[in-house]
């Protein structure tokens, strides 16, 4: 896509084998690029791929095809063998941070393991160990939590922590994958505020997950949705939202309840999404399309580019002109 | 939507015993529902909203102490008897959860699941039962309810399971819905469709529900009016475009200016500080007065009284820092 990417998926395929069953192509043909100092939020409903596209992009999945690079490395699962120190520098958070620490380390070893395993084994325990507090402050929380357990913090709490241990390898690129469905209404902003302050105070490139519209579109720079593994939209996302070129995307801006007075009933988009082992042939959002064509049974939508940097996947797209 | 409220909850306490002693987990909550209406009540966790909906159904661990009164079309179900809870609870008012895994039996097929309870309440035959939840399928959009019926509930995505969980729900024909959290591990586009059910529930059938919730966004489009819970106690509570539109307790403004997508003027997603209390340390005084930026020494002290501010609003907050500035 462009020569500055950080994080760069080109034509991802990921497919999950099932023993006497058709493979289920979660992602097929997704391209993406999170340059430095750049939010990219990633949006779409349960079942649409977005947490496997997460996953291939930090080498949790191997692509069927495509490849993902990270920094002009390939990155690609090890087994278990070590990662490679140059790709340590790209890191995941997870949706339950309950789950992603570990309930019998105290809170600061385990950052302080982060610290030596990011640095690949160079530094000495003690030496990670007084880089604790500075990075449980960067977090919004007290150094003094240091010798505290998990358990004995509130799930926004142990999103920070474990989001301190994710900076405590010094990342260039951070994937989050849906970092606040699990938390309480308030720390939902905290957490997502917290992202992306971090992102932008130090020039990480960061991939946003989140099946939560509005609190990508308070976030990130640029926008990708993506429907049954296919990335159906991706633009600027003041554009995306203000005049969303995709039928798919108008769908889901729309079913967003708005708060405040005098609200109306969001708008219902009929049907399920179809089982992703037998999609719909052509474009495969066509069974739910408003504005279905004949065409959309039959021929694969083309890429649209609807203005720099924008592009849709849908025969009725076209260009814009001007910004 | 007029004459008597359906169910009319007043004064209701929640005792529970904990690894710390007993304490208050609902205190003092009063609220009433009239036929037709949708009641939001708002909160975070530890509020008391689930314990609140739980209470009304006799549904508490054991151990846990109700007290205050809970009138449903005239009757106390605080004072019921388990048979007789058991004839109301059920039929007469039901519940949808939050997971509707946990309300639907993982084995058996839907059938089986969604004819048990009508025969037992209604005394149906089984071919009237299953006419029945044919009814209910078909009413909250399954598109194909003799195929459902057959199947077992793995077959179904979230979104169709917590219809038919809805659909188990409104099967007795209650008169009223307690949805917990109905809408909140869903997709958005699916959240509409259940939206677009439960009002048209209420405007078909009369159906009243209690819809729990801490997604404000998602009940300023169905709820008629909105009671706000901290800490167990009402903060602020009126109609939605009122206690929506003009919060007036910090803590409703807090939680508004925290949405993403708020109305409120320059809001940009400003969190409130700190976290919800836990109920083994519960402040003192008001509940609140920790994370408000408003409070002041009293705040501490004494428990704000819930009082009525005009427009049909009530609030418990003794500063009142948004009180409207008289012109």
């Amino acid at each position: 896509m462009s020569a500055d990417a950080l994080l760069e998926l080109r034509g991802v395929d990921v497919a999950y084998q099932r023993r006497g069953r058709a493979p289920v192509r979660a992602v097929l043909g997704a391209s993406l690029a999170v340059r430095a100092g750049e939010i990219v939020g990633l949006v779409g409903e349960s079942g649409c791929g977005k947490s496997t596209l997460g996953r291939a992009a930090v080498g949790l999945v191997a692509p069927t095809s495509g490849e993902v690079r990270f920094s002009g490395a390939v990155v690609a699962p090890i087994g278990r063998r070590a990662r490679p120190v140059g790709v340590r520098r790209l890191q995941m958070v997870f949706q339950d941070p309950y789950a992603s620490l570990n309930p019998r380390r105290k809170v600061g070893e385990q950052i302080a393991d982060a610290v030596r395993l990011g640095s690949g084994g160079g530094v000495r325990a003690d030496v990670a160990l007084a880089r604790v507090p500075e990075l449980l402050e960067r977090v919004g929380l007290s150094a003094q939590i240091a010798h505290r357990f998990p358990h004995e913090f509130s799930g926004g709490q142990c999103q920070r922590i474990a989001i301190a241990r994710v900076l405590a390898s010094d990342p260039r690129c951070i994937v989050a994958d849906e970092p606040i469905s699990a938390l309480d209404a308030s720390a939902q902003a905290q957490v997502a505020n917290l992202l992306a302050a971090v992102a932008q105070q130090s020039g990480l490139g960061l991939l946003f997950i989140s099946h939560d519209l509005s609190v990508v579109r308070k976030i990130a720079h640029r926008t990708a949705v993506m429907y049954l593994g296919r990335i159906v939209e991706v633009g600027p996302t003041d554009a995306v939202w203000s005049e969303p070129s995709h039928p798919y995307t108008r769908a889901l801006i729309a079913a967003i309840p708005r708060p405040g007075a005098g609200s109306h009933l969001p708008t219902e988009l009929p049907g399920d999404v179809p089982d992703p082992a037998r999609p719909p042939s052509g474009c495969r959002f066509h069974p739910r399309c408003p504005v279905v064509m004949e065409r959309c049974r039959t021929d694969d939508p083309p890429v649209v580019e609807v203005a720099p940097g924008w592009e849709s996947l849908c025969l009725r797209s076209v260009g814009r002109d001007g910004p | 939507m007029t004459g008597e409220p359906l169910l009319e909850v007043e004064n209701l306490t929640v005792r529970l015993r904990t690894a710390r002693g007993i304490r208050r987990a609902v205190d003092g909550v009063s609220f009433a529902i009239r036929e037709g209406e949708i009641l939001g009540v708002a909160g975070e966790s530890g509020s008391g909203k689930t314990i609140t909906a739980l209470a009304l159904l006799g549904l508490l661990p054991l151990g846990a102490r109700t007290s205050g009164s809970v009138r449903f079309a005239g009757t106390d179900l605080l004072t019921l008897r388990r048979r007789e809870l058991q004839k109301v609870r059920g039929a007469q008012v039901s519940l949808v959860s939050q997971d509707p895994m946990t309300s639907l039996h993982p084995l058996l097929r839907i059938e089986v699941q969604m004819t048990e309870h009508v025969r037992a309440h209604l005394g149906f035959s089984q071919a009237q039962a299953r006419e029945r939840a044919l009814e209910m399928l078909a009413a909250v959009r399954i598109p194909d309810p003799e195929q459902a019926l057959a199947s077992h509930p793995h077959q179904f995505s979230g979104g169709m399971r917590q219809r038919i969980a809805i659909a188990m729900a409104l099967a007795c024909e209650p008169r009223l819905l307690i949805a917990d959290e109905p809408t909140t591990a869903l997709d958005v586009t699916v959240q509409a469709g259940i939206l677009a059910l439960l009002d048209r529930l209420r405007r078909e059938r009369g159906v009243s529900v209690l819809f729990i919730t801490h997604d404000l966004g998602v009940l300023s489009s169905v709820a008629d009016r909105i009671c706000v819970l901290y800490g167990g106690r009402v903060a602020e509570h009126g109609a939605t475009s009122v206690v929506l539109g003009t919060p007036r307790h910090p803590y409703t403004e807090g939680l508004m200016r925290a949405l993403p997508g708020a109305a409120l003027a320059g809001a940009a997603m400003t969190p409130i500080a700190g976290s919800p209390p836990s109920l083994d340390a519960m402040p003192a005084g008001c509940a609140f007065h920790p994370r408000c930026e408003w409070a002041v020494a009293t705040c501490a002290t004494r428990v704000p009284a819930l009082r009525d501010v005009g427009d049909g609003r009530l609030l418990a907050c003794d500063v009142d820092p948004l009180a409207p500035v008289p012109s």
